[in-house]
């Protein structure tokens, strides 16, 4: 029997607020597969690139502050939101790169008590499942196949680019053909559906202050997963979630078209395939409806 | 079987490399054309491309010049992925496509004939920004202007830009926004905002800050960083211009700038961002009707909702140690709006 795998999880704000959906399959997905999870309950904010538009330094000693705290624990952290582990990684990268900086940083962090040293490594949810725990170790698990769908893998930007800086922690994926999402939905028995906006931008970072390129962007990538036949659409990333799903409505008007998708978070439809409650899967919160997905396996 | 033929069996493959044609004076639409030829080991797709011309249709048409990487002429997309043809290896993309790869122009819709296309937009974009030093220099000075390492350190990587226009071509908010200025031409504004002989800045600063054309409409995708060739990092400068509007202290008030500052108003009350206030705030509560239908449909769904079991009241969990957080950024912010 192997060493449990043990991480800490930085749940990032949406999973706190507006996709609980997220946190309560992540946690559901990981007690599934015998994966423990210490929540970061003291991570704050990472920024979500906005903040560091307006201060980078600070937004730098936030995010040394979670990474902090996983140090403290000896552990991996975790991410379940594209945009929280390019934040995290970022700063990761300038500290560890920058001696200069990490001293500045650590100045700072001194007066609350806290040391970055640089010692835990920052992954995505996704490839823990994949590189750590295995594929074949998920199929193994699988009590209801996804055999009836056509999912649609969208990448998400921040998980993919800058392939230099997640390299280590992404098992080196493409970001011009990537393939991990693409293998989870065939290890869950689904049809991964092959379409080329999958590693395409959703728009999120610009809804509010250039909202035609953001509808245009996801009205795209959903108009392209629906011509190849897409059942459904899945992200690792609640930002692309919260802007593919949400947003439909206004989408249909801006493209001239019918947009009607449903897009699952990627431990949602690991959750499906596992057999978890509805409860913990949460379909519910999700404003183009998907419910139906529960019976028709 | 001698050792050298071995290493040349291994080290070269028989493909099929497509290529994208189109002339735009004679064609109505574009089509794709295979051609099959022995792949080395060493070969670019610069190589493969002259082979193409010289050895199967002397119509295609392509831009080379300098053969060094220097001159940006040849930049092309494989597969969608931005290459500089005379730098890329063809081997390192026919493995990472399984073999199957397609040349295309940097820009289909702008394709006067196969990879050759119309880089107005380019130039014009890199043009707005005053690209080039603006200084008031004496017709005899007496002195060079004399710069120290680090603040030539400071634009080095940004200066090492070819214009190739990958980046620029790449970038997805750029093919749904004409205007948008777009990372290389973003990228040349920062190289000379930050040169201390310029003394143009906050004139490009306010260039640059421009709704609708200015660094608020990156969506932050991160592929200028993959494509540019140089290794820039155009949407590293992005961020610096970003910066420096608050530094210099040019920024205006507007939705883009207060949805960057706003969000430490969430983080200082429970460490989270908070979604609704970083929305009102940003648009101010006259710009919140357009979002009115989307909150409804969020309210429906279940996604806002109050943990202290009371509608508008402490709809956000507060993290742990807030306190820390609170003085971290009463200590560490070194910007302000």
């Amino acid at each position: 029997m192997s060493e449990q795998l043990h991480y800490a999880l930085f749940t990032g704000c949406t999973a706190k607020q507006s996709t609980p959906e997220l946190l309560s399959s992540t946690l559901a997905v990981a007690d599934k597969l015998g994966i423990k999870i210490t929540i970061l309950e003291e991570a704050s904010c990472c920024g979500a690139s906005h903040l560091q538009d307006f201060d980078e330094f600070l937004a730098h000693v936030l995010n040394a502050r979670n990474i902090c705290y996983a140090e403290k624990l000896g552990l991996t952290m975790i991410t379940i939101c594209n945009t929280c582990q390019l934040n995290s990684s970022l700063t990761k990268q300038a500290l560890d790169k920058d001696p200069a900086l990490k001293a500045r940083v650590n100045e700072k962090l001194g007066e609350v008590g806290l040391e970055y040293k640089g010692t835990s490594q920052i992954k995505h949810f996704l490839y823990t499942i994949i590189d750590d725990y295995g594929l074949d170790k998920v199929k193994d698990k699988v009590t209801m196949p996804l055999s009836h769908l056509n999912i649609a893998p969208f990448y998400g930007c921040h998980n993919i680019r800058p392939a230099e800086l997640h390299e280590k922690n992404n098992n080196r994926e493409n970001p011009y053909n990537p393939n991990s999402l693409d293998r989870l939905i065939s290890a869950l028995e689904g049809h991964p559906v092959h379409y080329e906006s999958k590693n395409k931008c959703c728009g999120f970072h610009v809804e509010l202050q250039a909202n035609h390129t953001s509808e245009v962007l996801a009205g795209n990538a959903l108009l392209d997963a629906i011509d190849n036949n897409a059942d459904i659409m899945v992200t690792p990333c609640p930002l692309c979630h919260l802007k593919m799903d949400t947003y439909q409505g206004s989408i249909s008007k801006v493209m001239g078209r019918e947009v009607e998708l449903p897009v699952l978070h990627m431990p949602q439809m690991v959750a499906l395939a596992l057999g978890c409650t509805e409860k913990e899967i949460g379909l519910k919160f999700h404003v183009q409806k998907a419910k139906h997905l529960y019976t028709s396996a | 079987m001698s050792e050298v033929q071995v290493l040349e069996q291994t080290n070269t493959r028989t493909v099929t490399i497509k290529a994208w044609r189109f002339n735009a004076e004679t064609d109505y639409l574009p089509y794709t054309k295979g051609y099959t030829m022995e792949v080395g080991k060493d070969e670019l797709i610069l190589d493969l491309m002259n082979r193409i011309k010289w050895e199967h249709d002397g119509s295609f048409s392509y831009r080379r010049s300098c053969r060094h990487g220097i001159c940006g002429a040849c930049a092309i997309k494989v597969n969608g992925k931005a290459v500089l043809a005379c730098k890329q290896n063809a081997i390192e993309l026919l493995d990472m496509f399984d073999d199957d790869i397609t040349l295309e122009p940097s820009s289909k819709k702008r394709a006067i004939k196969d990879m050759i296309i119309d880089k107005t937009d380019f130039w014009e974009k890199h043009s707005a920004v005053k690209p080039y030093v603006v200084s008031e220099v004496e017709t005899h000075p007496q002195a060079e202007s004399k710069q120290s390492i680090a603040e030539f350190n400071n634009f080095l990587d940004s200066d090492l830009c070819i214009q190739c226009g990958a980046c620029h071509y790449s970038c997805p908010a750029l093919e749904v926004n004409d205007a948008f200025l777009g990372p290389a031409a973003l990228n040349s504004a920062y190289r000379f905002t930050v040169d201390t002989r310029d003394e143009a800045g906050d004139e490009r600063l306010a260039i640059t800050a421009q709704g609708g054309s200015g660094v608020w409409d990156c969506v932050k995708c991160f592929e200028c960083a993959e494509a540019c060739p140089k290794d820039i990092n155009p949407i590293e400068k992005i961020g610096k211009l970003h910066n420096l509007q608050f530094v210099r202290g040019v920024a205006e008030s507007n939705v883009a700038t207060r949805h960057a500052e706003g969000f430490l108003r969430g983080i200082k009350k429970t460490g989270y961002l908070d979604e609704a206030d970083i929305v009102t705030y940003s648009e101010g509560y006259l710009g919140m009707y357009k979002h009115l239908g989307t909150a409804v449909r969020m309210l429906k769904a279940g996604k806002i909702h109050w943990h202290s079991g009371v509608p508008f009241i402490n709809s956000i969990p507060k993290i742990k140690n807030l306190d820390e957080v609170q003085k971290l950024i009463e200590i560490s912010q070194t910007n302000k709006l």
